[in-house]
């Protein structure tokens, strides 16, 4: 074979493929380390990941292609690959080495991938990984004869290895990479023909394809029988299309079905390739993964393992994150009030203060909760548990619409939506990622607490039910069950009105246990939390600064008469208080007014709803502002203050039970979170889904808090 | 048969994959004449856990009706 290292002495650009769950993250960690960025491909949801890594003192890029079974693409992910490969992708460099990466204890259905990765005629090196788990199965790969048979430099990675990154540009410096000889499988005669007959009358002619990604090509357009997957400009369109059709036709004459031709042989030509270079004891014992699979996917014991590991990993969360979130609430309000003194009082001020520090401060407060919660999911990923979790809940979850992979995702949005709705990347299938995003918000975050809690401490009676129980309890049980069947419901309806597409059979690889790599699972912990604060952070800090603005103009200016008015009415009003009510907040509140009277709102709770916007919390505060009470940790005098408000035209107390459940209803459904509509943004990357979110939510909210209203006050003794 | 009869720990040969996923199904190595055992059901029954050429998989009731198996 003619191994060639020059390419290494100029800067190129070296791809990782291979199968999902193969270590191919933990190659790109070790070779990139924190010089790498994650981004995603313009148009689609599919992440790309790009770094950089000097061997022997030049700088070049890797990328991380999506990991894939097959170049036929059925996904969006696989379909990035095929393209970027096949150099017809606009948004990815060509490649100009591989490092294929294979799984030396699953190396059939590894070289499948790697056999049709050979005949795109690009110079590789193949990369064993998991050689580990194959000799603990009694698997031995004969790294130096899997050279010989393929053609291109092999070289064998233990899990144990201390230095990877080393040993990979040792390994490329020493052999170099090799172009591998095409249809080294040796398609049949009929197989063979037809893909020269595409190539000849139709590829070479019609479309720009690289020659080299022409065989390719055509045997997966054989396979596929039409053009409706094609993303390379072409022309005489009804000529290809009548052209697949007539040599699907002769294949079929010939004995061969075009569908399954190149699946089989290429099958049979890794059987054969492989016959002699792996060693297979024949074990009857029992491996770990058997073992460990006969407790944590047992019919019984697997699900009440899998919430007892939902309950460590939120109990751990909550009591890690908390007092991170609480430093960094605390460090952002002494930062205001130090800026604030340093700056001369005004706009300006202000602006700084309440608007850009209090904006960052709301971002910056997330990443405890989302670097807590990656840790937990890299790490139960990399130890193959999740794929366990998935296949236990997945009879659960498709009752209602969902993937067993939904569950960790729905789960941690009773923490904070925003890492659970980053936490959908583990689902794989686009439309139950995305159904599981659009109703991840009803879980009861932790945000809705306080108002909740002042909420019920003011209009729900402390009455004891069945002698255990309080009222107060069963109401706050109640809020969270309630998100849940919203969820559900929603989840149902969706699956119905959501455009299928091609529908991707569910076929989940179950990866063997092993312990994860501990310098991976906090590199991308961490990666999480910048894209976050990069890329979520700026629309959360320009919506901070909005609504800033609409808290703050026009500026209340004390004219002596308002002032002598305020004082005659006696009312407490504070100058908060009165430049809140009068500010473009205040007008908003008044003027949706008659909008959410039937709901049992008024102008004050109107604010709210507006403030709220940049954190559900944020109501109770507002409320203390509007109303101008000291803010206190048992909020009692807000709780007092809302039971004495009496309406000025009937006399009675302005809000009661009616109230009170209406806004928790609404409080329940409504997307009164900037942060959450900005991450939908990001992981959905376009706009239409966090839109969507918020009007259906929106909507959602008004009926069901209108009906909520309307019932109670007929039928509860207020 | 097809797979969705075939019951856990038994070992079984695939004659043919049937429908519109076949290509999808093979690639994971699901091929004619190979050879799988059925490991174990999930708690309702799907998806079920199959071990085939040497690693594990999970289908669902669809892919395991596209499967047509028999006993070795």
């Amino acid at each position: 074979m003619s191994h060639s290292t020059d390419l290494l002495t100029k800067p190129s650009t070296i791809a990782l493929v291979g199968n999902p769950n193969t270590g191919k993250s933990t190659i790109f960690n070790a070779l990139t380390g924190l010089r790498q960025k994650i981004a995603n491909y313009p148009g689609i949801t599919v992440e790309r990941k790009m770094g950089t890594t000097i061997i022997n003192g030049i700088l070049h890029k890797v990328i991380d292609l999506p990991g894939a079974y097959s170049l036929n693409h059925k996904k969006a992910d696989e379909r990035i690959t095929y393209e970027t490969l096949i150099g017809s992708y606009d948004h990815e460099e060509t490649p100009d080495l591989l490092l294929m990466v294979v799984d030396a204890s699953n190396l059939d259905r590894n070289l499948f991938l790697a056999s049709q990765v050979m005949d795109l005629q690009i110079p590789m090196m193949m990369i064993l990984t998991m050689n580990d788990v194959a000799s603990d199965r009694g698997i031995d790969v004969n790294s130096t004869r899997l050279s010989e048979q393929l053609g291109i430099p092999v070289i064998s990675l233990n899990a144990r290895e201390k230095d990877t990154s080393g040993r990979i540009k040792k390994a490329l410096t020493q052999f170099g990479v090799a172009v591998p000889k095409t249809f080294l499988w040796n398609p049949t005669e009929p197989l063979r023909e037809a893909i020269d007959s595409i190539d000849q009358q139709w590829l070479s002619p019609f479309t720009d394809l690289p020659e080299r990604a022409r065989p390719i090509e055509a045997l997966r357009l054989l396979a596929e029988g039409s053009l409706d997957e094609v993303y390379y400009t072409y022309q005489e369109e009804s000529l290809g299309r009548k052209l697949i059709l007539e040599l699907q036709d002769q294949l079929e004459e010939r004995g061969e079905n075009p569908m399954a031709a190149e699946v089989i042989q290429r099958y049979h030509f890794i059987g054969e390739a492989t016959h002699g270079i792996v060693e297979q004891e024949s074990r009857e014992e029992r491996t770990w993964t058997d073992r460990l699979d006969a407790v944590f996917t047992h019919r019984v014991a697997g699900p009440i393992l899998f919430l007892l590991v939902l309950l460590v990993m939120f109990q751990s969360i909550f009591s890690w994150a908390t007092p991170f979130m609480d430093m960094i609430d605390l460090l952002f309000v002494e930062l205001g009030m130090y800026v604030g003194d340093l700056l001369p009082q005004g706009l300006l001020n202000s602006l700084i203060v309440d608007g850009v520090i209090a904006g960052l401060g709301g971002v910056v407060i997330f990443l405890p909760q989302i670097i807590f919660l990656f840790l937990f999911i890299y790490f139960l990923e990399g130890t193959g548990y999740m794929a366990r979790a998935a296949f236990v809940m997945d009879g659960f979850m498709t009752k209602v619409g969902l993937h067993g992979r939904s569950v960790v995702p729905l789960m941690s949005g009773f923490a904070c939506a925003i890492p659970g709705i980053m936490a959908t990347r583990t689902i794989e299938n686009w439309r139950d990622r995305l159904i599981t995003i659009m109703i991840l918000p009803f879980m009861a975050c932790s945000a809705r607490l306080p108002v909740y809690a002042v909420m019920i401490a003011a209009f729900i009676p402390d009455h004891r039910i069945l002698g255990i129980f309080t009222l107060q309890g069963v109401v706050f049980f109640g809020l969270y069950l309630f998100g849940i069947v919203m969820a559900i419901g929603s989840a149902a309806v969706m699956k119905r009105i959501f455009p299928t597409g091609k529908p991707t059979p569910f076929l989940m690889e179950l990866p063997p246990y092993k312990w994860p790599n501990w310098s991976s699972t906090i590199i991308q912990s961490f990666e999480r939390g910048k894209i976050f604060v990069t890329e979520a952070g700026k629309i959360i800090v320009a919506i901070s600064i909005v609504l800033w603005f609409l808290a703050s103009f026009p500026k209340y200016e004390a004219t002596s008469d308002q002032v002598s008015e305020v004082q005659e009415t006696r009312t407490e009003l504070s100058e908060s208080t009165i430049q809140l009510n009068q500010s473009y907040a205040g007008r908003f509140g008044q003027w949706i007014e008659p909008a959410i009277e039937p709901l049992g709102f008024d102008w004050k709770i109107g604010i709210g709803l507006l403030t709220s916007f940049a954190a559900r919390e944020v109501m109770v505060g507002t409320l203390n502002t509007i109303y101008s009470i000291e803010e206190t940790e048992d909020q009692m005098g807000l709780i007092e203050r809302l039971r004495t408000e009496i309406d000025p035209e009937t006399g009675l107390p302005k809000y009661n039970l009616a109230t009170a459940l209406s806004l928790m209803i609404f409080f329940a459904i409504a997307m009164q979170c900037m942060s959450t509509l900005a991450i939908v943004k990001r992981e959905t990357n376009t706009w239409k889904w966090p839109l969507t979110m918020f009007a259906y939510m929106t909507v959602l909210a008004y009926v069901m808090a209108w009906i909520t209203y309307e019932l109670s006050s007929k039928y509860l003794l207020i | 048969m097809t797979l969705s009869e075939a019951i856990p720990t038994t070992t079984y040969r695939v004659i043919k994959i049937d429908g519109k996923d076949l290509v999808r199904i093979m690639e994971m190595g699901i091929t004619p004449h190979s050879e799988l055992q059925v490991i174990r059901k999930a708690p309702l029954g799907y998806p079920i856990e199959i071990k085939i050429r040497g690693y594990l998989l999970s289908l669902r009731k669809e892919e395991c009706e596209a499967i047509e198996v028999e006993l070795i």
